[in-house]
């Protein structure tokens, strides 16, 4: 199994139990994020809408490439990067 | 557990409760979330159902089982299905960008709820609110792409009003901003427009079949048959078994209009309602008229209207009400509360005859809710 570090915004750090990094699985994005939901219910649905698209101020990095989708490749020991976009007000 | 009013906020859930006749406000939960609605479950007072979001992230339900004191997330929120195929046109499918409204079903449906969302659509749960699922009667009816265009108001589609017949748990009416209001009579398999008579005064049609504006429908709780709507263009009632609205904010005083949000009913006499008006002229400033904040009550089910300001700011308070800001308790008076987009909460125990400030400061109200007190 591919294994990746994930590091995670503040906003969904309540899911993680405060963690600012934890552990990921899976090969491609939606792997990663199928698995970070069995560990934390729901986090995923907060940043990908029903018809797995991104919402509108996260952005999700694989190293230091943006993924435009949750298709993209996730090598073994890559860091993959939630962010929430400045936004707001 | 003392009577309640639950503040939801831009920027977090308030609670004002009631001891000895004064109020005090706790809080904030949740704080720095979006909360469109919080309602307390009439057939269960412990528990409660809160619509929520964030600024960064995507729609939710929260449900307490416990008065409001803990909140647990929705294992399945609101969502609709994932599209099988690309949509033709360049559509894009639906997702649930906002959980606005949360009603609890009906009285002999323990743990049914219904929400409503932006874009519109229609969801419901039968587990006290902890996983939802879309109501494909109307959410995939044939005519709801024509229903649910896309028009959104400033806020988004909104489907915000969900009405349960309190004799007919079949008996649903949904209304959409923008989109016109809807009926069911088999809970939910199958809906029609009903919005005869209630105007457009954008759009090239002046009375269509559908593509109304209302802003908030409620029907009363003991004469279901009475409906009342403040819509974009007019204040409306309408009786059932008829089909034709009568617009009754005519006889509101010229200058202030019938433009607003929120709408409330007295809990025993379906001829008494009150409004807020707001600024619906030019470029629609969404304010109080000319800077002075007014409730307008009817007591004869719209014939005559009487401003109630007494208490309120004589000038220069550019607030209003939002459509879920507005609400009443289940007292004499009846007790009336409003939350502002400046922050405020203001009451009154006289039925709207003198208000009082409760709350100051607060962020932007967004819903505001009684709950009643429980032994």
């Amino acid at each position: 199994m591919t294994r990746c570090r994930i590091r995670v915004a503040s906003p969904l750090r309540s899911y993680t139990r405060n963690a600012a990094e934890v552990t990921g699985r899976g090969s491609t994005l939606r792997e990663v994020l199928e698995n970070l939901d069995v560990d934390f219910p729901g986090i995923r649905f907060r940043m990908i809408d029903e018809q797995d698209r991104v919402r509108p101020h996260i952005r999700l990095f694989v190293g230091v490439d943006e993924a435009l989708n949750i298709d993209a490749t996730v090598s073994d020991g890559a860091t993959v990067h939630l962010i929430c976009a400045l936004s707001g007000g | 557990m003392a009577d309640t009013l639950w503040i939801g906020t831009r920027k977090g859930l308030f609670a004002l409760r009631r001891s000895g006749g004064r109020w005090r406000l706790t809080g904030p939960q949740m704080l720095g979330h979006i909360i469109h609605h919080v309602v307390q479950d009439p057939r269960d007072p412990r528990r409660l159902v809160m619509a929520a979001k964030t600024g960064h992230l995507g729609p939710t339900v929260y449900t307490s089982g416990d008065r409001g004191k803990t909140w647990v997330e929705a294992r399945k929120p609101p969502a609709f299905p994932k599209a099988a195929e690309p949509l033709p046109d360049g559509r894009k499918a639906k997702a649930v960008d906002v959980v606005f409204h949360v009603t609890p079903g009906h009285q002999t449906e323990p743990g049914v709820w219904y929400a409503g969302t932006a874009p519109a659509g229609l969801f419901r749960s039968e587990d006290h609110g902890v996983s939802w699922s879309p109501v494909s009667g109307f959410n995939d009816h044939p005519d709801n792409p024509k229903w649910a265009a896309g028009f959104a108001s400033p806020a988004g589609e909104l489907l915000h009003s969900i009405l349960v017949d309190p004799r007919d748990a079949k008996h649903l009416y949904i209304s959409i901003s923008v989109g016109g209001s809807f009926e069911s009579t088999d809970g939910g398999r199958d809906w029609a427009p009903i919005n005869n008579r209630v105007m457009v005064q954008f759009g090239p049609e002046s009375y269509p079949e559908y593509g109304q504006d209302p802003h908030c429908m409620t029907l009363h709780p003991k004469f279901p048959d009475r409906l009342y709507q403040q819509n974009h263009c007019g204040i409306y009632r309408l009786d059932r078994p008829g089909r034709d609205w009568v617009r009754i904010g005519d006889n509101m005083p010229k200058k202030i209009g019938d433009i607003g949000f929120p709408i409330v009913l007295h809990p025993d006499n379906p001829d008494v309602a009150w409004v807020f008006p707001m600024d619906g002229t030019t470029v629609w400033p969404r304010t109080s008229v000319d800077g002075k904040p007014a409730v307008y009550k009817t007591a004869n089910a719209g014939k005559s209207w009487q401003r109630q300001d007494a208490g309120f700011p004589g000038s220069q308070a550019w607030w209003t009400v939002l459509r879920q800001a507005m609400c009443r308790d289940e007292g004499k008076g009846p007790g009336l509360y409003l939350g502002t987009t400046a922050g405020e909460i203001w009451g009154s125990a006289s039925g709207g005859a003198r208000w009082k400030c409760l709350a100051r400061h607060l962020p932007q109200v967004y819903s505001l809710t009684f709950a009643r007190q429980m032994p």
